[in-house]
């Protein structure tokens, strides 16, 4: 049985991290992942933990830490936010293409310009390209549930993991949570035995070579299949996962959506608008539901296909615009997974939403709904690259 | 210890013959050297900035490297290895390692001085148990020899190219060694290739084998860069030295000591003529170059000489 408390995302991680107990800790301070390091340094500086806390001096220099930690045989954690994640990029390819299971919270916040520290989710989908496994969470307990399930999933496929929550939506909100026992955490995580690594005495190993054309893209072609595989493991660990909590995951949460025809694809924390909204609307008599996304990375492309493919509109939200006059990252991938699936009569539309912490509330997305009815009734889809509630 | 450069050179080289290195080049002269101070029997993590030396010794599926390595990007070798170096912290806290590991990291003078400085002052500053490497040839060699901070004033490269105007780099070079000095680590020292090897040998000891962040500063020239016939490597080092505009010193905890003094200090003109990045500086009508050069020299040299209580 569980521990029930109350916490916020922010602690519910750090938490976490001390239940797992990793090797090496490398971060930098950034509004509003912060408070994570600053839990997680009294853990150490109180002797409850093992791991080594490196303060370093910038999130790049966070990343670099935990590549040379992790390539050395032990396990690394970070934490951060916004153009934390940003001034990591770079890294995070390396990361990934070195194949090392890092695991970074990220706390979604916009980037600047205008400077801004409220959520939305322009940081994650600007590094949604450098090979990191992303996995987010509605709530404070799925921000938890996902840190314990990270290690497992990224040491099986060797990808590192980002287990994002939104930035003080949930990072500081405090909810209701319920905690698993400490040597429940430490048997379901497990120990890291990394295949090779740097500090193994008896076999030297380097890291990081000059892939010249004849190899590089056999490099690619391995790092493109361990995501693929990731899909397995997801479901696998998420479904062990259930059997220790209760609490089960997979790629996608389908919410009402056996009959629904009108669907909304979202990610993060406005599902749980979003499900309050469609409660309300059902109570009316309306077939809608809601499809989240819990790992975008890998992209839940047969899942999507399958919840979308009965329903007659639907509108992707994006937390995020690409900025490429047409729409946002998840609506192009939506449409491309029904498009591979050879589905083509459901209509589409894109949301573009809540960016620099644009309140979403539950009228916000009853408005959605009833844009997808005019689209049902009428058959026109319209313009489909929106804004939602900007003035204009 | 005694040094023997006999006895020296019949220790198990740890970086392999066969790179793809330039003849002529003092950076891989640097790596093997400073990794033979190492004692046979402790273990290493060697890390490299991108750079000619990452490249042209770890081309997959080749590896000059005969220890662990590690590279991962130009301007985090430092950062990198002080993760390295926390880790092999933390597994033997833990009991989870036995074995006794030494951390070096390599990084050209771009990857130090200008890029990587952010990276090595952060971990300078944390006090890893770790020695930073600096192989500095003045200039970002690897992509075709254009301007550094380290970059010696009237230099030509591509960047600064000597122009009717602007004749070659206006800056005079960073001293980074004196900035690292300024981190209040152990051991701090700059060193070249001179006579018998032993000055760089047993710095480099002292590096590995004081506790806690060192910083090494080895000029090693570049023959395309520095436009010196390969074979003239040892003149152009030992130049450097006998004219004081590379002189050799080290800094432990805080007290300078100067390690060579020349018995006559040459004139800068011995050490800027058999290069031709200063070839401009021997016109006629440039002069002056030459004058405002010398008159820096002597400054930082004065400056030293006073820091060593000389």
């Amino acid at each position: 049985m569980g521990i029930r408390e109350r916490l916020s995302g922010n602690e519910a991680v750090a938490y976490a991290m001390k239940q797992i107990n990793p090797d090496v800790m490398g971060a930098y301070p950034i509004t509003p992942s912060t408070e994570i390091p600053q839990y997680f340094s009294a853990y150490v500086d109180n002797g409850e933990v093992d791991t080594e806390f490196i303060a370093v001096e910038s999130e790049h220099s966070a990343m670099s830490t935990c590549i040379g930690a992790e390539a050395a045989g032990a396990r690394a954690i970070s934490a951060t936010s916004s153009c934390g994640l940003c001034y990591m990029t770079e890294m995070l390819y390396v990361a990934a293409s070195s194949r090392l299971p890092i695991t970074l919270a990220v706390c979604c916040r916009a980037l600047s310009g205008p400077i801004n520290i409220h959520n939305d989710h322009s940081d994650a989908m600007g590094v949604r390209d450098a090979g990191w496994i992303m996995l987010f969470a509605e709530t404070n307990q799925e921000a938890y549930d996902n840190y314990l399930q990270a290690m497992r999933i990224g040491e099986a496929v060797g990808l590192p993991v980002m287990v994002c929550q939104d930035g003080f939506i949930t990072s500081h909100a405090i909810e209701n949570i319920e905690l698993e026992e400490t040597d429940k955490v430490k048997k379901f995580v497990g120990q890291y035995k990394p295949q090779h690594y740097l500090l193994n005495k008896d076999e030297p190993m380097a890291v990081g070579a000059f892939g010249m054309p004849a190899y590089y893209m056999e490099a690619k072609r391995q790092q493109a299949q361990a995501m693929i595989d990731a899909k397995d493991v997801i479901r696998k660990v998420g479904k062990e996962f259930g059997e220790m909590t209760g609490r089960t995951y997979g790629l996608v949460e389908n919410f009402m959506m056996d009959d629904a025809e009108e669907a909304i694809v979202l990610i993060g924390s406005s599902a749980g608008t979003a499900k309050e909204a469609i409660r309300q609307l059902r109570e009316q008599g309306r077939k809608v539901g809601l499809v989240k996304i819990r790992s975008f990375r890998p992209f839940p492309s047969e899942e999507l296909a399958e919840s979308l493919k009965n329903v007659k509109a639907f509108a992707v939200m994006d937390k995020d615009d690409s900025f490429n006059a047409h729409c946002g990252p998840i609506f192009a991938e939506t449409s491309a997974a029904l498009y591979a699936a050879g589905i083509s009569a459901p209509k589409g539309i894109n949301y573009i939403y809540g960016l620099g912490g644009r309140d979403v509330r539950v009228d916000s997305i009853k408005h959605v709904f009833s844009q997808l009815d005019k689209i049902v009734e009428t058959g026109k889809t319209g313009e489909t690259y929106r804004y939602l509630e900007v003035r204009e | 210890m005694s040094y023997s450069l006999k006895e020296n050179v019949m220790k198990e080289d740890r970086f392999a013959a066969g790179h793809r290195m330039c003849a002529g080049c003092g950076s891989p002269i640097a790596v093997r050297t400073v990794l033979r101070a190492l004692e046979p029997e402790d273990h290493a993590v060697v890390c490299s900035a991108t750079s000619c030396l990452e490249v042209s010794t770890f081309m997959y599926p080749y590896t000059a490297w005969k220890d662990s390595f590690i590279h991962n990007a130009f301007e985090n070798a430092a950062a990198t290895i002080s993760g390295v170096e926390t880790a092999y912290r933390s597994l033997k806290k833990q009991g989870k390692l036995d074995a006794s590991y030494k951390f070096v990291a390599f990084g050209g003078d771009g990857g130090t001085y200008d890029i990587g400085f952010q990276s090595l002052s952060g971990a300078m500053e944390r006090g890893h148990d770790m020695v930073y490497v600096c192989y500095d040839n003045e200039a970002y060699m690897n992509t075709g020899i254009q301007r550094s901070s380290s970059t010696p004033h009237f230099a030509d490269t591509t960047t600064t190219p000597v122009g009717k105007v602007i004749p070659g780099k206006p800056q005079q070079k960073k001293n980074l060694t004196k900035i690292m000095v300024a981190h209040n680590i152990p051991y701090v020292a700059q060193t070249t290739f001179i006579g018998n090897f032993k000055d760089i040998t047993e710095k480099a000891h002292k590096a590995f084998y004081t506790p806690g962040a060192a910083f090494l500063n080895v000029m090693a020239p570049c023959p395309r860069g520095w436009r010196y016939p390969s074979e003239k490597l040892m003149e152009i080092t030992k130049a450097a030295v006998e004219t004081c505009v590379w002189p050799l010193y080290e800094v432990v905890e805080g007290k300078y000591t100067l390690n060579y003094e020349p018995k006559k200090k040459l004139p800068v003109e011995e050490y800027l003529r058999p290069q031709g990045r200063f070839a401009h500086m021997f016109k006629p009508g440039n002069e002056w170059m030459i004058e405002e050069v010398q008159k820096e020299v002597d400054r930082n040299w004065e400056e030293l000489l006073k820091l060593c209580n000389l």
